[in-house]
């Protein structure tokens, strides 16, 4: 703000730099808020920019915006902005808050966003001790959905939902937020505070300061509760609807500091969590790691090809038909494709049906659902039946059978019924038929290379007497499936 | 604002409503300490009653600033010390410099 032009006067108040100078929610009155006259969201708003502008931390602040009146906080503060799902701002500043350790992280919450939906976030990053400043926005009503009753109207109070007054015998007695959650351990400073008159005002201003500063100092989860006005529920004019905050509200929700551990925290600062392990270190801490392991993505294919491979497979549980899948799934990261692979199983662990959607391709996928797919492979009848009308035209059913049922067929849809599971006895185990029936599948589609395939079964089974078994049955597949060609 | 002549002082502070911004919900008006902010008369391009400055008398307290939900409706300001630039306490508490 350069100062002003008239001479001898300096500006000591003005617009903050933490907001933008123009909103671009609409295209015209891009100068104002969106709020009622007399709303006390827009004095909160100022409040925050006001502090963010003097603890000169505007470039490290992200501010996580509420569903309610205040929605749109990502149109006026110039900062980190994220808007989260309705009471969820909490959990969403918590991810913020631990991902870019150092930053100033708001959670900015109505009261109906805070204590009604979103009750289990706020208790939940209370306790945890979050580094997040929370600045609750309590105006004893929904607002923005036309005024039905939050757990902070007062008894007595008029609203949509309690037409004749809150009664505490059918919708219970107002939430005290700030006075619950000061019964936990974490949190390091609580104040409830309000807009009511010039001197509450003031403590405000210094509440939502305080607030934001333990976060510049990483000193732990604080919370400010603003008794604020509504003019426009509470059908009240902008100046009646403040001294309602103070004549009223107030008797309810009684001001003051609940909780205060700052010089506490500030002898004693919080443990750094230990850092997070690096990415590479995961297949370690997974019990997956493995020296001889070959490296994922090692057989990328040429580009030029389009490959849009989608297949289901489907059979009792046990048969192997989720592993199938993954195989092939594997196997076609490894050679540098987009997969996915996705399980559908009852809650049985053994028996039951089963079967998973498996997608390969060069572009990325978009749902890893598999409806009309290019390949069934079906491991029984029942299997077949739920899913062969699925099946494209111009596609293939993969079928562990000597007889396909003649009710199955379909015009334009190729067939490769074999007993397979007998056939896999040739292996010298039965169990084998879903490697079989994938080394069919594997030579219909002609896509991956042998190298893929072998890098994929030797990071899925982890015994070497199971994936030579297995080899040798992909390689039976592959000449089932030529000489039903030939 | 008074003309200056020798023996009226200026004021403390100084006050600028941009009627384009106020939505006239009076807020500042009862905030006041010296009760130098009234509801104008005129309408504004959309619609509204405005807060208007009575040309005399602020203390440059800052208070309507505060009171005010727009962001940038108010602007305060204050008598530069005769040594350069005042420095002014917010409402907040913290110093900050006068000429930002
Ligand atoms: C999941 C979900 N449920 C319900 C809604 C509808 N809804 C929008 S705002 C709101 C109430 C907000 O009240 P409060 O948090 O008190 O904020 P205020 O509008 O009073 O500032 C509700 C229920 C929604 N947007 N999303």
């Amino acid at each position: 703000m350069s100062s002003s032009p008239v001479a001898d006067y300096t500006v000591v108040h003005a617009k903050s730099r933490s907001f933008y100078d123009r909103y671009e929610r609409k295209t015209e009155l891009q100068h104002q808020t969106h709020f009622c006259p007399g709303c006390g969201h827009g004095i909160v708003h100022k409040m925050i920019a006001a502090a963010i502008d003097e603890l000169g931390v505007q470039d490290r602040t992200i501010l996580v915006g509420p569903v309610g009146c205040s929605v749109f906080t990502y149109y006026y503060f110039d900062v980190g902005n994220v808007q989260a799902a309705h009471g969820r701002a909490p959990a969403v500043a918590t991810a913020v808050s631990r991902s870019l350790p150092g930053s100033v992280v708001i959670s900015y919450q109505g009261d109906g966003d805070l204590c009604a939906i979103g009750s289990a976030e706020i208790l939940h990053a209370a306790n945890r001790g979050e580094n997040i400043a929370v600045i609750f926005v309590n105006n004893a009503i929904y607002s923005m959905t036309g005024g039905q009753a939050a757990p902070t109207t007062l008894l007595g109070q008029k609203s949509t939902t309690t037409p004749l007054g809150r009664k505490a015998a059918t919708e219970g007695y107002p939430l005290h937020v700030s006075e619950l959650l000061a019964t936990l351990q974490a949190p390091v400073y609580i104040e409830r505070v309000g807009l009511g008159d010039n001197k509450q005002i003031a403590q405000t201003a210094r509440a939502i300061r305080r607030a934001l500063e333990n976060q510049a100092r990483g000193l732990g989860f604080s919370l400010v509760e603003v008794l604020s006005p509504c003019p426009t529920i509470w059908e009240m004019s902008p100046v009646e609807a403040q001294h309602w905050v103070r004549e009223t509200m107030e008797k309810t929700f009684p001001l003051g500091v609940f909780r205060d551990q700052t010089k506490e925290r500030l002898a004693a600062p919080k443990p750094e969590p230990a850092p997070s392990p690096a990415l590479d270190e995961l297949p370690r801490i997974l019990g997956v790691a493995d020296a001889d392991l070959p490296e994922g993505n090692a057989h990328a294919l040429d580009a030029g090809q389009t490959i849009d491979l989608q297949v289901r497979i489907a059979g009792f549980g046990g048969q192997g038909v989720l592993l199938l899948g993954e195989v092939l799934a594997e196997a076609g990261l490894d050679a540098g494709l987009e997969v996915s692979w996705l399980p559908s199983y009852g809650p049985e662990m053994r028996s039951g049906t089963s079967n998973c959607h498996v997608r390969l391709a060069r572009e990325a996928i978009d749902s890893p659902l598999v409806s009309a797919p290019n390949v069934l492979v079906a491991m029984n009848e029942p299997s077949l039946r739920k899913f062969d009308q699925s099946v494209r035209r111009g596609g293939w059913v993969i079928f562990d059978g000597e007889e396909f049922p003649a009710d199955c067929r379909r015009e334009g849809v190729h067939v490769l019924a074999l007993p397979f599971t007998e056939l896999a006895n040739g292996t010298g185990d039965k169990r084998a038929a879903n490697m079989v029936m994938l080394g069919a599948v594997l030579e219909l589609a002609g896509v991956l290379p042998e190298a893929s395939i072998a890098a994929a079964l030797r990071r899925l089974i982890r015994n070497p007497r199971w994936v030579e078994l297995d080899e040798r049955a992909i390689v039976l597949g592959r000449q089932l499936f030529q000489r039903a060609l030939a | 604002m008074k003309k200056m002549t020798g023996e009226i002082k200026k004021d403390r502070g100084m006050l600028e409503i941009d009627e384009a911004e106020c939505k006239g919900c009076g807020l500042c008006i009862e905030a006041c300490p010296p009760k130098v902010i009234a509801m104008g008369e005129r309408l504004n391009r959309y619609g509204y009653r405005t807060a208007i400055y009575a040309g005399a008398g602020c203390t440059g307290c800052g208070i309507c600033f505060m009171a005010c939900p727009e962001p940038g409706a108010i602007t305060v300001l204050r008598l530069s010390s005769p040594g350069g630039v005042a420095a002014a306490r917010t409402l907040g508490g913290a110093t900050r410099c006068a000429s930002n």
